[in-house]
């Protein structure tokens, strides 16, 4: 059977896929949600998942359009694809939801965040430590005789990789931002 | 067109031009500005409830039996958290109504204030959608679009808080225009799919509707659509609870109701059909019994407005978005251009198995000795009733599914229970909000004892305004359904699910000034029920019952279709460990 993207409202382009192959196999997705910049909307999407049991990995919002008064959500997610459509069309059921985008399945997408590490040390771990942000593209924010703060941008994974190697060096404290995502192209 | 106006002067304007003639409310502090503007016009009726949750439930029955939203007036507080209740009612059974609540000063708000409360945060998962105004300027614009809001798509209830400083100032109010909001959903069907279905109904060798409540959102000329749809194909047609009166009961093509308590036939057909076409309907779990055993070797279709209940129970083949109406319209188009074909000996068929299906009668049961079975209550009372202008109302428990299962529902928007939320109270305030809708036609609540007890003092609303609403309470001095429950799941270990202490019924109504009438002989229950209908003004009705009755048939939790309990004699060990820990 042909697969039928349905037109969600106005919006151009459509995150549901009404006959998805289903399979049991947990996926992790990342979504934009574009949502009017109104009090309370945080708390609607928030609330979605809290009460319907899916998970958040990352959510992060800000708004993008002023005049438009449009904020953007970019949240990843996981679950079985029965899930993540149900997740998509829930979402799509907020009434100031305009639109749901399924970045992982609607063509190739950039994901970046920014993360802050506080690494303290000395001596060799110190250089190390150092020595590895530069390759990392890292920037020193802060530092002291005894520490050092990286401020590191990248994919997710970048970020994890970059978590695991300052563990053993001294690493104190993690900020990160959570993903901001966009499709690619035009 | 717009105007300078009070906030309080605004809400009474917005409501006067959404066409409301009725709005049932409660007074206090946070909306006394509002209760000042009613006051001094002649629009708009206000029915004061005895109690905020017997405000919305009767906005709810109002809006199901007219078909337009119902509306409530609640103060803050105290007044906002008891209308959660209806709200979440309203939500779950897809009823359009508008609550507006009354909030502290916007320059109070997060000081716990007196009877201040989040509203908007408390009601946020029971809402389709809610506001908080904190500007007179905004306001016109988000009551219209409430009501916009509330009735388009798949309709659902709404609320608006209005802090006491934004209904004291003035502001500038604007009519009602077309909405030009986001929020536009999409009410035409994929041609595509609807085409497909058409393929898939032409060869069907066991077709079967099964249309639910969204056939009734989507208005009269649905359920004529489909009245017409089921003639033209003569495939058999059975509906959700919700669902009941979208298909004439007395058609050619009824199965009668399905799910939990649903008739054999319907049932047996869910389960053995080679294409169900749902229609409105979201296969609830009181519908589909265990899903891995759910009509298993069937073609689905599914017409549904709302994309989130496509494939989120159940998988379907052939899914359709749209509204009911637009969908089927379209459907019979494509039909007939094809040459209006079945397959009709393969029907035929099907036919004559199900037949032997009804053959079993699982509804009969014999009325012997001096107790009235509930069975026969009913009987009796839709024999005496139905041919008058008739609406029905329910509590929540045996009485409900008894009430679904022995009376006919000819017509869509005469039959208001509480489906999704299951709430026991409803009935009795929805009765009032429909005999508002309808000050000339019959109205009765099928109650039980303990359900009716929950918004008693929604009599003191019936009697104030006149309204002659029968309340035909089947008391089995139990909480019926919890104890038939305790029986077939916890060993007849009736842990609280006797109704004690229960009060006199004629003397309670007589308190308020209504009349009782107590039956308890089935010889007299034919005259007490002509009592009933010839008395002009509320009556509460208290008719003794069987007090052990089982409600049948029953999908036990955790079975299938095809696995229905049809008496007593089948409810040894029939519900297993794994079913005991489903509700
Ligand atoms: C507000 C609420 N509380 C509890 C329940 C659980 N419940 C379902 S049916 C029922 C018993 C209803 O008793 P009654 O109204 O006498 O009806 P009967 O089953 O005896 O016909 C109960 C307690 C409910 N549905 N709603
Ligand atoms: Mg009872």
């Amino acid at each position: 059977m042909s697969d039928l993207n349905l037109k969600k409202g106005t919006s151009a382009k459509s995150a549901y896929n009404l006959r998805p192959n289903f399979s049991d196999i947990v996926e992790r997705h990342t979504l934009a949600v574009m949502v009017e910049n109104e009090p309370g909307v945080l708390a609607r999407v928030i609330g979605l998942f809290a009460g319907r049991g899916y998970n958040i990995e990352s959510l992060t919002v800000a708004e993008v359009d002023h005049e438009g008064k449009l904020s953007r959500i970019t949240i990843v997610t996981t679950g079985t694809p029965q899930v993540i459509e149900q997740i998509k069309a829930q979402l799509g059921r907020i009434v100031t939801v305009h639109e749901v985008h399924d970045l992982t399945v609607e063509g190739p997408s950039v994901e970046r965040e920014l993360a802050i590490f506080k690494v303290a040390g000395d001596g060799e771990k110190r250089v190390e430590a150092l020595r590895l942000a530069d390759i990392f593209r890292a920037n020193v924010v802060d530092s002291t005789l005894k520490s050092f703060v990286f401020e590191i941008t990248g994919a997710p994974e970048k970020i994890d990789a970059f978590a695991d190697l300052m563990r053993p060096l001294g690493l104190v404290e993690v900020a990160r931002t959570g993903v901001a995502a966009l499709s690619r192209g035009g | 067109m717009t105007r300078q106006m009070t906030g309080a002067e605004m809400v009474v304007q917005a409501l006067i031009d959404q066409g409301v003639d009725t709005v049932f409310g409660y007074p206090g502090g946070a909306v006394l500005p509002i209760y000042d503007a009613i006051f001094q016009q002649n629009h708009i009726k206000h029915v004061l409830v005895r109690h905020e949750q017997g405000a919305v439930h009767a906005a709810e029955g109002y809006a199901r039996s007219t078909g337009k939203p119902g509306v409530c007036l609640v103060t803050s507080g105290p007044g906002a958290t008891n209308a959660v209740t209806g709200l979440t009612d309203a939500l779950l059974d897809s009823i359009p109504i508008i609550v507006l609540t009354g909030q502290v000063p916007t320059f109070m708000i997060g000081s716990d204030a007196f009877q201040e409360a989040d509203t908007v945060g408390i009601t946020r998962p029971c809402t389709k959608h809610n506001w908080l105004v904190k500007e007179t300027d905004a306001l016109s614009g988000v009551l219209h679009e409430a009501f916009h809001v509330a009735t388009s798509g798949r309709p659902g209830p709404v609320l608006i808080d209005i802090p006491k400083d934004v209904q004291f100032a003035s502001g500038t109010y604007n009519a009602p225009q077309p909405s030009t909001s986001h929020y536009q959903p999409t009410v035409k069907g994929d041609i595509t799919s609807v085409t497909e279905l058409v393929e898939a109904m032409e060869k069907a060798e066991r077709p079967l509707f099964y249309t639910g409540g969204g056939v009734i959102n989507a208005g009269p000329a649905a359920s004529q659509l489909l009245r017409e749809l089921v003639s033209s194909t003569n495939f058999p047609i059975t509906s959700t609870l919700m669902g009941l009166g979208a298909y004439p009961a007395s058609g050619d093509n009824w199965l009668g109701m399905l799910g939990m308590h649903g008739l054999y036939e319907a049932n047996m057909a869910m389960h053995g059909c080679d294409l169900m076409i749902n229609i409105g309907a979201r296969f609830d779990d009181r519908i589909t019994g265990v899903i891995s055993e759910f009509s298993p070797n069937s073609t689905k279709a599914h017409i549904d407005i709302d994309p989130s209940s496509i494939n989120k129970v159940i998988r379907v083949d052939i899914p359709i978005v749209g509204d009911v109406g637009h969908v089927l319209e379209d459907l019979m188009k494509v039909w007939k251009s094809r040459g209006r074909k079945t397959n009709s000996a393969a029907v035929g068929n099907w036919w004559s198995q199900i037949k032997e299906w009804q053959a079993i009668e699982c509804l009969k049961f014999t009325q012997q000795g001096k107790v009235i079975k509930p069975q026969y209550a009913l009987s009796r009372l839709e024999a005496l009733t139905k041919n008058h202008d008739r609406y029905i109302t329910t509590e929540v428990g045996q009485h409900q599914m008894w009430a679904a299962q022995y009376l006919g529902f000819e017509d869509p928007n005469r039959w208001m229970t509480s489906g999704g939320l299951g709430t026991m109270g409803y009935g009795f305030p929805a009765s009032i909000g429909v005999q508002m809708g309808h000050p000339e036609s019959l109205v009765i609540n099928v109650a039980g004892e303990a359900s009716w007890l929950m918004n008693m003092q929604e009599l003191g609303t019936a009697m104030q305004y006149n309204l002659p609403v029968k309340q035909f309470i089947l008391n089995n001095e139990r909480l019926g359904m919890v104890r038939q429950w305790q029986e077939l799941l916890h060993g007849e270990r009736y842990s609280s699910s006797w109704s004690e202490s229960l009060p006199d019924f004629v003397k309670l109504a007589e308190a308020f000034g209504a009349k009782g009438i107590l039956c308890s002989d089935p010889d007299d229950l034919d005259e007490a029920i002509m009592e009933m209908l010839n008395h002009d003004g509320p009556v509460l009705f208290d008719c003794l019952v069987e007090k052990h009755e089982n409600c049948f048939p029953m999908i036990p939790s955790g079975k299938a279709h095809n696995e229905m309990l049809l008496g007593d004699a089948d409810t040894q060990g029939a519900i297993d460990a794994k079913g005991s820990v489903l509700v």
